[in-house]
């Protein structure tokens, strides 16, 4: 037991554990699961590299681009406050972009595949 | 009244309010996925509020508003760092981890991996990562009360660690989740309130003119424009550069590998729900970030910030504080005091917010990780499961306010980054490996949990933050070789090398065969935990 892995922790509630595998693996192997793993990795994965890097860019700036960020643009404002202050709106922008792909590409798929589960198992 | 009576009288009323609610939320404690997970029965909104209310610590609210009073521009970037953070835990993590475990950080790598060695990795790191960041909170505690209360004393302030140690106790053995989840509400809807009403009263001095404001502090601090520009602090020499890098990574990562954060993510009923609740706090988090602009620059504008200077001796963690005195009137006025009280005791409220999420984290990992599933393996009855967390939590209180006392001449702000460290080198990349890596294994797992530790542990004790410097722990030795005080540009990749390392250097077929079975799991939600109806 204790070199094997954790059991489903619901395996009890379930009719058979052996029955959960086999669900789990042909939805894994449907076109449904396969569709939204793709919508959920490639809006997810890129725009990680991207504000990742946006980021790296803000704090290599702010260590060797000095003669930029202390660019004066409107009285005491300089480049460097409106480039930090950029920050915060992509945060707020890459979250909302985010939540708003998921309910559209992500979760009514998710929700057929949580339905069809619980009917094959019987929970 | 005197500033220190109404103080005591706010603080003495932040503590009823919070064991009034502890008892409220205890009386709907029935099983272990009460007590560990609040019954997975928040909403999003809820449960935002509370992440928020167990992030924004004290290092936050005074230390960041504090460092930009001292340090001007370089105190910001701490915030952008802390802010952008949440999109990691946001695109790659909550979601996935909301229906891959169960109560703690280890159940997600156990599902796929053998029991003993990943349990007792993660465990190990819960704990560590947590008792770093509790003791710069309850050595936080206890200089905020001594100074406050005008009072020098050793004795007040070890009187008040232990007291915030007792109270933290209290919260998580007779709350749980539940009570520890709504304190946190309570704390996070207290600190936005003082801080919008501060923020407001600053920035009407100045005609709500930013650009005034910054003048102001300019001005004021006799540093001239390099104040509002990077380097017054970081731009030193290659070295500070550097160690800005490092700083910036480990706390763009370490979010997102806090056991403290992670867990709360279990206590929704659904994945959707984990999604909500990062929005909510992205949304407050930011809000308050950027609120710390006022707060700092308006500490520099306002009060008195030179080398003597109250702000300056507290290592810019009574800026707030005596801000929101200035605003209110300034000293000896009762607006003044009204609001040097209120701010304080917000300020209390964050700090037992904070570690009583800490100090259940590491009783949940310590009871269900090690006691049910390791010692047990996984027989314990849910029963004796939640007595061995509360007794769990009040070993490590202990523990917490006997390493406190001694550490009060530690930095707060150097406790809370290392905790990032930690977190990012030796969490993050198991959680990472595991959510999107097939051939990630039981070796990989815990060679990269011991390995980011062990890595990151070394090279801060061979730092010059630990000896050989003015302001090390042992100023009298000498024996650090690493240049740099934050160790993440190194630890981070280590953590993700040795993950990498021990997997593809071993061969688990059945961590493979059973990735699939997680896959389809942590994206519908199928077969994951659903919330406790009572």
């Amino acid at each position: 037991m204790a070199d094997e892995p954790t059991p489903p922790p619901n395996a009890d509630r379930a009719h058979d554990a052996g029955v959960e595998h086999n669900v789990y693996d042909h939805m894994h192997a449907s076109a449904d699961f396969q569709e939204l793993r793709n919508k959920y990795r490639s809006f997810a994965i890129p725009w990680t590299v991207a504000f990742l890097a946006w980021y790296l860019l803000y704090v290599v700036m702010s260590n060797w681009a000095t003669g930029f960020m202390n660019i004066q643009l409107v009285g005491n404002i300089n480049v460097a406050l409106v480039f930090g202050l950029l920050q915060f709106l992509s945060t707020f922008g890459i979250a909302w972009l985010y939540a708003k792909h998921m309910n559209k590409h992500v979760d009514p798929i998710a929700r057929r595949l949580e339905k069809q589960y619980n009917e094959e198992t019987g929970r | 009244m005197s500033s220190q009576v109404l103080t005591s009288v706010l603080f003495l009323a932040v503590v009823a309010l919070t064991v009034g609610i502890t008892f409220w939320a205890s009386r709907q404690n029935k099983g272990a996925a009460d007590f560990y997970a609040g019954g997975r029965s928040f909403s999003g909104a809820q449960n935002g509020l509370a992440i928020s209310g167990d992030y924004m610590s004290a290092a936050s609210f005074l230390g960041i508003s504090g460092a930009i009073a001292l340090n001007g521009y370089d105190g910001f970037l701490y915030s952008i760092g802390f802010l952008v953070a949440w999109l990691v835990a946001l695109l790659l993590v909550a979601e996935l981890l909301r229906n891959s475990g169960r109560y703690t950080m280890a159940d997600q790598l156990a599902y796929r991996m053998k029991q003993t060695p990943v349990r007792m990795a993660a465990a190990t790191s819960t704990v560590v990562v947590s008792i770093f960041y509790l003791l710069a909170q309850m050595v936080g505690a206890g200089s905020l009360v001594a100074l406050l209360l005008g009072v020098e004393s050793a004795a007040l302030q070890n009187l008040t660690i232990a007291g915030v140690g007792a109270l933290m106790i209290f919260y998580v053995t007779v709350g749980g989740m539940k009570g520890t989840t709504w304190v946190q509400i309570v704390k996070a809807v207290l600190l936005m309130t003082g801080t919008v009403l501060i923020t407001v009263l600053v920035l009407a001095k100045f005609g709500f003119n930013l650009s005034e404001l910054l003048g102001a502090a300019v001005d004021n601090t006799g540093k001239g424009q390099a104040f509002l520009e990077p380097g017054l602090k970081y731009g030193v020499d290659l070295t500070t550069k550097i160690d800005f890098i490092s700083l910036s990574f480990a706390l763009v990562l370490g979010t997102a590998g806090l056991p403290h954060i992670l867990i709360r993510f279990y206590t929704v009923p659904t994945a959707r729900d984990a999604r909500t609740s990062v929005m909510w706090a992205i949304a407050l988090i930011g809000a308050f970030y950027l609120m710390t602009l006022a707060l700092g620059f308006g500490a520099a504008a306002l009060l008195d910030t030179g080398p003597e200077s109250e702000v300056a001796t507290s290592g810019g963690n009574l800026a707030s504080p005596l801000l929101a005195e200035a605003v209110g009137g300034g000293e000896g006025t009762a607006g003044g005091a009204i609001l040097l009280a209120l701010i304080s005791a917000v300020a209390f409220a964050t700090i037992l917010a904070v570690v009583a999420g800490l100090t259940l984290t590491s009783a949940s990992s310590v009871a269900h990780d090690i006691y049910a599933n390791v010692i047990k393996k996984g027989a314990a009855s849910e029963k004796d499961e939640v007595r061995v967390a509360r007794i769990s939590a009040f070993v490590i209180g202990g523990i917490a306010i006997a390493l406190s006392i001694p550490a009060q001449k530690l930095n707060i702000a150097f406790l809370v980054a290392l905790a990032f460290a930690v977190a990012a080198s030796a969490n993050l990349p198991s959680v990472i490996y595991n959510l999107f890596w097939k051939r990630f294994n039981t070796r990989g797992a815990t060679w990269s949990i011991y390995g980011g530790l062990l890595t990151c542990l070394v090279l801060v004790a061979s730092s010059p933050v630990v000896s050989g410097s003015d302001t090390a722990l042992f100023t009298n030795s000498d024996w650090a070789w690493f240049p740099l005080s934050n160790p993440g540009i190194v630890s981070i990749p280590a953590g993700f090398f040795f993950g990498w390392l021990g997997s593809v250097t071993s061969n688990e077929p059945t961590a493979e065969a059973r990735y699939e079975e997680l896959e389809v799991r942590a994206m519908t939600g199928a077969g994951s935990e659903a919330a406790v109806h009572h």
